[in-house]
């Protein structure tokens, strides 16, 4: 392993992004992902990218799209209002079947919100981030760590199954610093790029890269092939992580920030004999419905933490076919839940030590 | 071993190069490190603070709400954490900048005039280093080396030369 360096989420993100072989990065400035485009503007040209910093997020989300069309690995950045700009484009990359990463350093909303931390773009990032029948890959980071071995991850995942990764962070994922170490790469096969628009040289018969199908039936067929990828994804990337799963009765579902809250609560509630876990998601797209569906039977009932009104909730409640109550602890608009309230929760919940 | 710390003050009064000189010299001590810095309108004027956890066990939340320390290098910063201070804590108070006292009575309060001190000392903005140095005396955390060592990766290699100076000033603290 490398020597461990000291970075903040979003600077880590930006410099595994170079390291994983992006040399191209669109995008405009917004709190709290603003260290990511800064870090990239200083060091990116160095490398022999491209740093653009485009006149909307508009503009940069289909230099994006013209970027992959062209085969060579992008990315671009924003933070909960600018995602929203970049809906459409995104539904586009999906719909001509291209890699993409982009990143979502969240913060409070709906609206123009705040510019604290939050969770509350779930919701468009695993139903509807932008028109039409389609999924992105969702990576959910909870630490530092974990957003550099995820960028890796989200540039080779986006490669292999030809479609957009999100990269869901949020403004204390980016914020903070704690020390971590960069790998050589994920060590995944990767396919040729035979699609991509390089040019024919007349040697070969032209790529097309195009969302437009006007015959309903050809559209459909596409749709559905698109599908049978999916269900390789949920059957084969779900990841998550269990902690102190292994006696559990309660348990706690939580990922990136909120999950290093709750962390702290299961470790007090253990202290008190309450025999309470975590399942983490760390794939949020696909969701990890397995590990759910098998902690189900053992469970008491679930406890999901988020930052935001109860987004991940739904999908827990999905997994676990509703068979066991799903409890809610949350703080939203830019307020971040502290380990005490979910330690009380989760008292309230168990009825406390036995 | 687990400190939760917060340091508080103005912005520019390098609040958060001293959390981060904490952190390395603690990441490089062998220790589990956080480091979580304010980043609303308040930085532009008011208060700038982060929240540092040094701790021997992994660490959760990055987010210090009831710190251990207190590192207050202006008024507000005091009067918006005193409380948050747990039981037993510690409240480490530059005080050529905060005239009054610590209320509780069930802190330990150390009062430095670390910007006198600093201005004394031809070392202009670097109380935050001389607050440094009493807050690792006190608590024993680390020593003068690992603070070098986590000066070293902090200050850029452009600035090299202000190493000695920053050096003085967290001995001076360490002494005081």
């Amino acid at each position: 392993m490398a020597d461990k360096v000291l970075m903040k989420g979003n600077e880590a993100l930006a410099e595994a992004a170079m390291r994983a072989g992006c040399r191209h990065f669109f995008g405009y400035p917004i709190t709290p992902q603003t260290e990511i485009s800064a870090y990239l503007s200083k060091h990116m040209p160095k490398r022999g990218g491209t740093f653009l910093q485009a006149e909307s997020e508009v503009a940069a989300i289909n230099m994006v799209l013209g970027a992959a069309a062209a085969g060579v690995r992008v990315m671009t950045s924003s933070s909960s209002p600018g995602i929203s700009l970049k809906s459409e484009g995104i539904s586009y990359i999906a719909g001509c079947d291209l890699p993409a990463v982009i990143v979502n350093v969240q913060r409070g909303g709906p609206g123009l919100g705040g510019i604290q931390p939050s969770q509350a773009d779930y919701f468009q990032a695993t139903r509807g981030l932008g028109h039409g029948d389609f999924h992105l890959i969702v990576l959910a980071p909870s630490t530092v760590q974990e957003v550099i071995d995820l960028t890796f991850e989200a540039f080779d995942m986006a490669d292999i199954y030809r479609m957009p990764v999100i990269m869901l962070s949020d403004g204390i994922l980016g914020q903070m610093m704690e020390p971590a170490s960069f790998p050589e790469g994920t060590g995944r096969e990767l396919p040729a790029k035979d699609w991509a628009v390089t040019g024919t040289q007349g040697k070969r018969k032209k790529n097309i890269v195009n969302s437009l199908y006007l015959q309903p039936e050809e559209l459909e067929a596409k749709v559905m092939e698109r599908y049978e990828r999916y269900a390789e994804i949920q059957k084969n990337e779900q990841k998550c992580e269990l902690f102190m799963m292994d006696d559990a009765e309660y348990v706690v579902v939580a990922y990136g920030a909120s999950a290093r809250v709750a962390k702290n609560a299961i470790v007090a509630a253990r202290a008190e004999g309450i025999k309470v876990g975590m399942i983490r998601p760390i794939t949020l797209w696909p969701f990890p419905v397995d590990a759910i569906r098998a902690a189900t039977p053992n469970t008491k009932a679930f406890l999901t933490v988020e930052l935001s009104m109860g987004q991940m909730i739904e999908d827990v409640r999905l997994a676990c076919e509703c068979k066991k109550p799903v409890h809610l602890c949350n703080r939203t608009g830019g307020m971040i839940v502290k380990p005490q309230e979910v330690l009380a929760k989760i008292q309230e919940i168990s009825g406390g030590a036995k | 071993m687990n400190h939760e710390i917060v340091i508080a003050g103005f912005g520019g009064q390098g609040i958060l190069f001293a959390g981060k000189v904490l952190v390395y010299a603690g990441m490089l001590d062998g220790h589990q490190v956080s480091w979580l810095p304010s980043y609303g309108p308040e930085m532009r004027g008011g208060t700038a603070n982060c929240s540092v956890i040094i701790s021997d066990s992994p660490i959760g939340s990055p987010i210090v709400n009831d710190p251990g320390v207190l590192v207050a290098m202006n008024l507000p910063s005091l009067d918006k954490f005193e409380n948050a201070i747990v039981k037993d804590g510690y409240a480490f108070i530059d005080s050529t900048l905060i005239s009054r006292k610590v209320e509780r009575s069930d802190v330990k309060s150390f009062y430095i005039p670390a910007t006198q001190m600093a201005q004394e000392n031809g070392m202009k903005g670097l109380a935050n280093m001389i607050m440094l140095g009493k807050v690792i005396r006190e608590l024993g955390v680390m020593d003068m080396e690992s603070v070098k060592n986590g000066l070293m990766k902090v200050i850029p290699e452009r600035k090299r030369d202000m190493l000695e100076v920053n050096l003085k000033a967290v001995e001076l603290g360490y002494n005081y």
